[in-house]
């Protein structure tokens, strides 16, 4: 997700266009990206924590972006 | 005559015009795959404009690792001479060779046309053919050519003179401070948006990109650029 204090063009561009559908109750948009990764954990803990560096190292640039991990078992 | 490796990714697409530029320039210019791990003892090395891998998951996120990016880490830590073009440079960055990231353009457009820039610093080794102040026109084509950096890393830029180009009259994509191209501390690693193979000669509109090669083989310009600096005080950071 694009850091909040970054300029979001694209999820300006959403939050127009959910205005001129209607939904005028719509604050700020932030438009982000959504990854699912499948792999093999012995916890939940463990998968996190991957995640967390997968996150770390590549599928996250930390000068602009922020990261949520969610774990969901198969 | 210096040795200037064009390092070549899958999806680079001004790595042919890149290395005919510094040919012009008078440079010993050659390709390097992105599985060498090896410049061939390069003096310089450039990392051209195009889509490499796609521009997946963010621009040079994935190019960063390609197994050249070790001995291009190594050339820069050593002082060896690093230029990023473009996609060049956004992938510097996101190898952290660079500060900052390049982001979506403001207005969600991809650009392609001439722009303007200001050249800011004459004291790296891809602009001491220059002069300070000196106004350029450039091509541009880029779709995340946004540069962002924080507000005290901008502020450190700007202190230290890091701010290489600077688009003038208008900022196409909304960078932070109008910047277009950013150096290292170190000044030997520069990247810049705008791309000055492509205004190299006048058959192609201009010749305002040339001296960017030409920098790269004007010696005596560096000992000349050295004392403008000194009387400066802004080689301190070198």
């Amino acid at each position: 997700m694009p850091r909040a204090s970054l300029l979001d063009p694209q999820g300006q561009a959403v939050q127009h266009a959910l205005h001129a559908l209607g939904f005028t109750s719509v604050g700020a948009v932030r438009a982000g990206k959504h990854l699912v990764v499948e792999l093999q954990a012995a916890s939940r803990e463990e998968a996190a924590a991957r995640a967390r560096a997968m996150c770390d190292r590549f599928l996250a640039n930390p000068v602009t972006e922020d990261y949520l991990v969610a774990v969901e078992t198969a | 005559m210096r040795r200037v490796a064009v390092v070549v990714f899958p999806g680079s697409n001004c790595d042919a015009d890149t290395l005919d530029a510094a040919h012009a320039a008078g440079s010993d210019a050659y390709y390097v795959w992105h599985r060498d791990t090896d410049l061939r003892q390069a003096d310089a090395v450039i990392l051209p404009g195009g889509f490499s891998y796609g521009d997946y998951l963010r621009s040079g996120a994935i190019a960063r690792f390609s197994p050249v990016m070790q001995a291009v880490a190594a050339h820069a830590r050593a002082g060896g001479e690093v230029l990023g073009v473009c996609n060049g440079f956004q992938i510097l960055c996101e190898a952290g060779l660079l500060p900052g990231a390049l982001m979506r353009n403001a207005r969600l457009k991809f650009l392609s046309r001439p722009v303007r820039v200001r050249v800011e610093a004459t004291d790296t080794p891809f602009t001491r053919a220059y002069e300070r102040g000196e106004e350029l026109t450039v091509p541009i084509a880029h779709g995340d050519g946004r540069y962002v950096a924080d507000a005290e890393t901008a502020a450190l830029l700007e202190a230290g003179g890091q701010v290489v180009w600077r688009y003038t009259g208008e900022n196409p994509n909304g960078s932070t401070n109008d910047i277009a191209g950013v150096c290292s501390a170190g000044r030997n690693v520069v990247g810049i948006m705008p791309h000055p193979e492509r205004r190299n000669a006048r058959v192609l509109g201009g010749e305002d990109g040339a001296r960017v090669f030409f920098s790269l083989e004007a010696r005596n310009a560096t000992q000349h650029a050295g004392d403008m600096r000194a009387v400066d005080g802004r080689h301190l950071r070198v």
